[in-house]
């Protein structure tokens, strides 16, 4: 019998190696989870004479599923009147173009031909078929400039249903869910609001106003700064982290702890 | 525990400074019991003393990290000072860390001791009689009676008449309590006109308007133009009484008008807007993952899947009933406003809603 195999045979070996598996699973999951979080250049608004420019763009990248004039086919809706703050949203964010045309488009890197002036192109283009929702000024979007308290109780009587108080988002329904905002620019967070991309529904302008926008956006950028009691978030999706880290890792732990206690220890042989 | 103490006769100067925690020198802490165990007897398994000696290594670094983690925590204590929410979270952070370190090194300590120094061997211990032996039932039974006569219950018929008269309502109390169960007799408040109506009864006096949650502003119906809108509603008037808006909150949808299934009543609507209770019909969670695309409301709590567009009717889980719609229109300004109460119970059941819901069907028929 060598070291290795009485080690392998121990009564705890099993538990350890479910510990280290979970512990596996969790540093990985965490780390993914930290990985990549671009900084999102605030993009120009359009100008229409990039609209020649964005049509090119827009029959190169995005025709395959919206049709050559943005009429909309059997795998993408129609883009006349969704105006240029939904194609800045959705480009800028890697959400499109779409790797499938599945359940829910989330975010993703963009690819190497989207950068601010092919953006602005892509939008003039877009504005110039049926109008809608324009890219917002600076001023509009500016956290520092919106109150985030007025700010938080519009964010939870109308967001955080679906995106959760701190924003990191939750499932809704057959697949799909309302993505985290903690990597969303605030130019980003205004237009989905003011389009209602994918499942997500439109807060237009004159019900919800820009300065009440704004405040939101204050909202939503001041919590990812806030700090996490204890230092773990833990998703800051609340209870069900928080109760299943203290159950399956807490308790398995102090479990195992009390085998090992009261173990006999074998004879060498 | 030791002799130790008849020897201090001695002058001062001649006593060997000791340690606290070790005997004096030539004596033993454990009298003259402590001897080296014999190592053959069978059964016993007693560490060998190389391994023993490694374990009290790790034993007293134990107890040395415990030392040193209380000596940190007190330091950490006069160090840190609290006031602002980052200095409170960076003192209990370093004020439980020290601790956690202390009695794990104990506990863990301890536990090492027991284990690697400790001979092991099987203890059986035996069982006897659970019951008591008889002369001491005996005398319980005499000190028993010995009380009761001295106490004097059968000789003084008044206090123990009085007592039992002072337990009796008592032992009552609970039952009492039942009656609240049965709210056919509640006076005043009627229950079942409590759960069947809501605050938006009273546009049929005064039109209310319908105030978004959050900003506290009227709806203009043209302001609310985009379809895939979705505005969380209160009554005017109740905007922060809970109680009211437990019942009375809404979800207020834009359709394109054509998107209209059946199962919405459309003389309730106003160009597309509908409006239906927030509360969930399964347990009362408020309802409102709207889905733009499939017209989806979901509730967070059980899942439980409506179709905003037809109704609100339940495609998925365990709530029973479609969310409440209710009447809308608008004023003459042109704000929304609630044109009447429900016209069922909102939220979840409860005994007599079957009676309650079929009671308004009978009175919207009749």
């Amino acid at each position: 019998m060598t070291r290795t195999t009485a080690w392998r045979r121990h009564p705890l070996a099993r538990y350890a190696v479910l510990v280290l598996a979970l512990a596996l699973i969790g540093v990985a999951y965490a780390t993914l989870v930290q990985g990549s979080r671009p900084a999102d250049a605030a993009l120009a608004s359009g100008k229409l004479d990039d609209v020649a420019q964005g049509k090119s763009l827009f029959q190169a990248h995005c025709s395959s599923c919206h049709g050559l004039s943005a009429e909309g086919t059997s795998t993408g809706p129609t883009l006349v009147g969704v105006g240029a703050a939904a194609v800045d949203f959705q480009v800028s964010s890697g959400r499109m173009p779409a790797a499938n045309p599945g359940a829910q488009a989330p975010r993703k890197p963009t690819p190497r031909w989207v950068n601010e002036e092919t953006t602005r192109q892509l939008a003039a283009y877009v504005q110039s078929l049926g109008g809608g929702p324009t890219i917002p000024s600076k001023d509009q979007v500016d956290p520092a400039m919106g109150n985030a308290a007025k700010g938080g109780e519009l964010f939870r009587a109308n967001c955080i249903q679906c995106h959760n108080w701190g924003g990191a988002g939750g499932a809704l329904t057959r697949g799909k869910y309302a993505p985290s905002l903690n990597e969303s620019s605030p130019q980003q967070i205004y237009e989905a609001m003011v389009t209602g991309p994918q499942a997500m529904p439109v807060f237009n302008d004159t019900t919800i106003t820009p300065q009440e926008k704004r405040d939101m956006i204050a909202y939503i950028t001041e919590v990812r700064s806030q700090r996490d009691p204890g230092g773990f978030g833990l998703g800051r999706i609340g209870p069900v982290t928080e109760g299943l880290v203290a159950w399956v890792v807490g308790i398995s732990f102090m479990a195992l702890v009390a085998i090992w206690i009261t173990a006999k220890k074998r004879k060498k042989s | 525990m030791t002799d130790n103490e008849h020897e201090i006769e001695q002058p001062d100067e001649r006593v060997p400074k000791r340690v606290i925690g070790t005997p004096a020198p030539g004596t033993s802490m454990l009298g003259a019991k402590e001897t080296v165990e014999d190592a053959d007897v069978p059964g016993v398994m007693i560490p060998d003393e190389k391994s023993a000696r490694k374990a009290e290594k790790i034993v007293a670094l134990c107890f040395t990290i415990t030392f040193l983690s209380a000596i940190a925590f007190i330091i950490l204590y006069v160090q840190i000072q609290v006031g602002t929410p980052e200095s409170t979270g960076q003192s209990n952070l370093a004020l439980g860390g020290t601790l956690t370190l202390a009695l794990l090194g104990l506990a863990v300590g301890i536990t090492v001791w027991v284990r690697s120094i400790m001979p092991k061997y099987n203890l059986i211990q035996e069982r006897h009689d659970l019951a008591t032996d008889e002369t001491t039932r005996e005398e319980v039974a005499d000190t028993f009676l010995q009380g009761a006569n001295e106490s004097g219950f059968v000789k003084r018929p008044l206090l123990r008449r009085t007592l039992l008269l002072a337990s009796a309502p008592l032992g009552l109390l609970p039952l009492v309590l039942l009656r609240d169960l049965d709210n056919s007799k509640m006076t005043g408040a009627n229950f079942n006109k409590l759960l069947r109506h809501t605050v938006w009864a009273e546009t049929r006096k005064k039109p209310m308007k319908l105030i978004v949650e959050g900003t506290g502003q009227p709806i203009r119906a043209a302001d609310f133009n985009s379809p895939g809108g979705i505005l969380s509603v209160v009554p005017e008037g109740y905007e922060h009484d809970m109680n009211a808006l437990a019942k009375a909150t809404l979800i207020l949808i834009k359709f394109r008008p054509e998107d209209l299934k059946p199962g919405t009543n459309k003389n309730w609507t106003h160009d597309g807007i509908v409006a239906y209770s927030k509360i969930c019909t399964h347990v009362g969670c408020p309802a409102a993952l709207y889905e733009q695309t499939t017209h989806h409301i979901l509730c967070p709590c059980h899942q439980s899947t409506f179709d905003a567009a037809d109704g609100a009717k339940v495609i998925f889980g365990p709530a029973a009933r479609p969310l409440p719609q209710l009447n809308i229109g608008v004023d003459a300004e042109g704000f929304l406003i609630a044109k009447d109460d429900f016209n069922v119970p909102v939220g979840p059941s409860y005994w007599e809603r079957g009676d309650a819901e079929q009671a308004a069907r009978e009175g919207s028929t009749a």
